[in-house]
């Protein structure tokens, strides 16, 4: 492989709160970081809409870019010893682990529900399209754009690059943990990332962990657990992503049907005709989606602008544990006749909303699991091993909540009517 | 209201049983490459495509009490049985919707076996390139499965069965 980009001059850092100091030695790492296309996902929020919860979670997917390439660079630098390593992907993972999350937009996790677009093909339209970051790779070789991009839609032949990046205990999950802990302050998402570091092994099937190392490793697996249930799963947060989520989708309704907006779409325009070019999507950022949610809330339709009150003065939905199916029928008929139209005021959200997970083994060959390297060389599953684990990966563990508005419905007239409403949401 | 959760148990009662957890996560995964309306945000992994989204939604369809999981011990490994109980069925004939032309698809993946499954939604996968650089892919990606030309052959005409039985 032809290496055009070589060394700098004089590394580069950046100053870090999670790591200190994000080291940059290469010319192709400094270059990609100055890109359009990256520079963009420092006004992409890591955590969307959580800030809403804990306030401090108002940090980048750019921090979270540059930590993640932080972590496998440290990775890579214990690797450098070890025969089953091959020095000549150094730069290919580095770029993978800086790109990763490239194609994230404003909201996403929303944003794909509703508009059916999908991150990841973004990424790899940004890292194989006319953009700023393709014209970087290409310098390093023609074949590097691709190479890149299928190490972050793991398709990648190399099982062990892959599983840096992606696999149950990789780069990306060991910086959002840290991460997300530190902004959002709460005390349970650390856990000893330099132990963890040391006890890594290269095998040409991914990276397994010494045994000797699993105690630091349950410590990760209880911080994901409790991130899970404490941060990612917060109830006023998913309150916040579920009126996000109908803004959308009242927004693209309206459209469809002929709604005449006060403000213009240029940037909806083509999410909501379902062809979004690659132009259009490296656009949008936070931003964008705040200065049409402020305009929004001055529009005729009193749907829409409600929810945009609501998301952009936290007005947020209460909500309570969920009603049975029947219930959830019988108060969705209530609603109807109140004039509050349940498709956009009484919402399920349930655990497998999230686009986070904690650990669980699985079947066989269902995903790969966290594997223990035995001192007799034998490998074996983390739950067969750790108590811990096997305590809290063991246990079937999901959660539905049902949010309404309750000042929508305090303000029902027909108090037979409401009555009955509350009575089904006390239950 | 839980419209998805709904699919995902005609899915299976469709089925009558499904064996495995890799083999409902491929059928899923090849019934929405088929258009069926599976919402399932799927992502490639060591194993083929795989959804962590079904995968809680199949634990909370469990815990909701609508379908059966039996775990059993096969070879020294956990393997996990699906089937939709009483509770399920009475949900499908009050909520419930028929997904058109969905059974022959489901029942006829159910006989096929979780390996072939992984093969087959792994062409699906790369659908995009031609033939030629999909079994190249397959090989590459796949190495350690050792898939044959003639299973690939297979796959390939079974997508194109799967397809006419759809249109």
């Amino acid at each position: 492989m032809a290496k055009l980009l070589g060394k700098l001059h004089e590394e580069k850092v950046f100053k870090d709160p999670v790591h200190r100091y994000i080291h940059v030695r290469d010319e192709l790492i400094w270059r990609l970081i100055g890109t359009r296309e990256f520079q963009r996902l420092r006004r992409i929020r890591q955590l969307g809409t959580t800030y809403l919860t804990f306030h401090g979670a108002e940090h980048s997917r750019f921090s979270h870019s540059l930590g993640v390439y932080e972590i496998t660079r440290r990775i890579i630098d214990i690797f450098q010893e070890k025969k089953t390593w091959d020095p000549e992907k150094r730069l290919l993972v580095l770029s993978a682990a800086l790109l990763h999350d490239v194609g994230h937009g404003p909201f996403s996790h929303s944003f794909e529900k509703v508009f059916g677009v999908d991150h990841e093909e973004f990424s790899r339209d940004i890292i194989l399209g006319d953009t700023e970051v393709h014209r970087v790779l290409l310098q390093m070789g023609e074949d590097f754009p691709v190479q890149v991009a299928e190490v972050i839609a793991k398709t990648h032949r190399d099982k062990l690059i892959v599983s840096l990046i992606s696999s149950q205990i990789d780069a990306d999950r060991m910086d959002y943990l840290l991460r997300d802990a530190y902004f959002t302050g709460v005390s349970y998402g650390n856990f000893d990332i330099e132990r963890i570091l040391r006890v890594m092994r290269p095998t040409e099937e991914g990276v397994v962990i010494k045994s000797s190392g699993m105690h630091a490793v349950e410590d990760y697996i209880m911080s994901r657990y409790q991130m899970y249930w404490q941060v990612y799963f917060h109830p006023v947060t998913r309150s916040a992503e579920v009126i996000l989520s109908k803004i959308l989708h009242r927004a693209k309704e309206l459209y469809e049907t002929g709604y005449t907006f006060k403000r213009e779409l240029s940037h909806f325009k083509t999410l909501f005709d379902g062809n979004v070019s690659l132009h259009d999507y490296i656009s949008l950022d936070e931003g964008v989606i705040h200065y049409y949610f402020q305009g929004w809330m001055e529009e005729e339709d009193s749907i829409l602008s409600d929810l945009c009150h609501r998301f952009i003065d936290r007005k947020l939905f209460k909500y309570t544990e969920m009603v049975s199916f029947t219930d959830g029928h019988l108060l969705s008929s209530y609603f109807t006749e109140a004039g509050i139209n349940p498709k956009y005021y009484l919402v399920v959200d349930s655990s497998s909303d999230l686009p986070y997970d904690f650990y669980r083994p699985g079947e066989k060959e269902e995903r790969l699991p966290i594997n223990l390297l035995k001192p007799n060389g034998d490998i074996r599953e983390l739950s067969r091993e750790s108590d811990v684990v096997e305590a809290i990966s063991g246990k079937r563990r999901t959660d539905h909540k049902l949010y309404y508005p309750l000042d929508l419905i305090e303000a029902i007239e027909d108090i037979t009517l409401k009555s009955k409403i509350k009575e089904i949401l006390n239950r | 209201m839980f419209e998805d959760h709904l699919k995902v148990v005609t899915l299976i009662q469709e089925a009558g049983e499904v064996v495995g957890r890799k083999k409902l996560q491929k059928m899923v995964y090849i019934a929405k490459k088929l258009n069926f309306p599976f919402q399932e945000k799927y992502q490639f992994h060591f194993y083929g495509p795989y959804s962590e989204e079904l995968t809680l939604k199949i634990e909370e369809l469990c815990n909701m009490g609508y379908i059966h999981e039996v775990k059993e011990k096969v070879s020294g490994y956990s393997q996990y049985r699906y089937a939709v109980n009483e509770e399920g069925q009475n949900l499908l004939s009050t909520y419930g919707a028929q997904i058109d032309k969905l059974g022959s698809c489901v029942r006829s993946m159910n006989e096929q076996s979780s390996r072939f499954l992984e093969l087959v939604s792994t062409v699906m996968y790369f659908e995009k390139l031609e033939k030629d650089e999909i079994k190249e892919k397959v090989q590459t990606v796949k190495a350690k499965q050792k898939y044959t030309e003639e299973e690939m052959d297979e796959a390939f005409n079974y997508i194109d069965s799967l397809k006419g039985q759809v249109q």
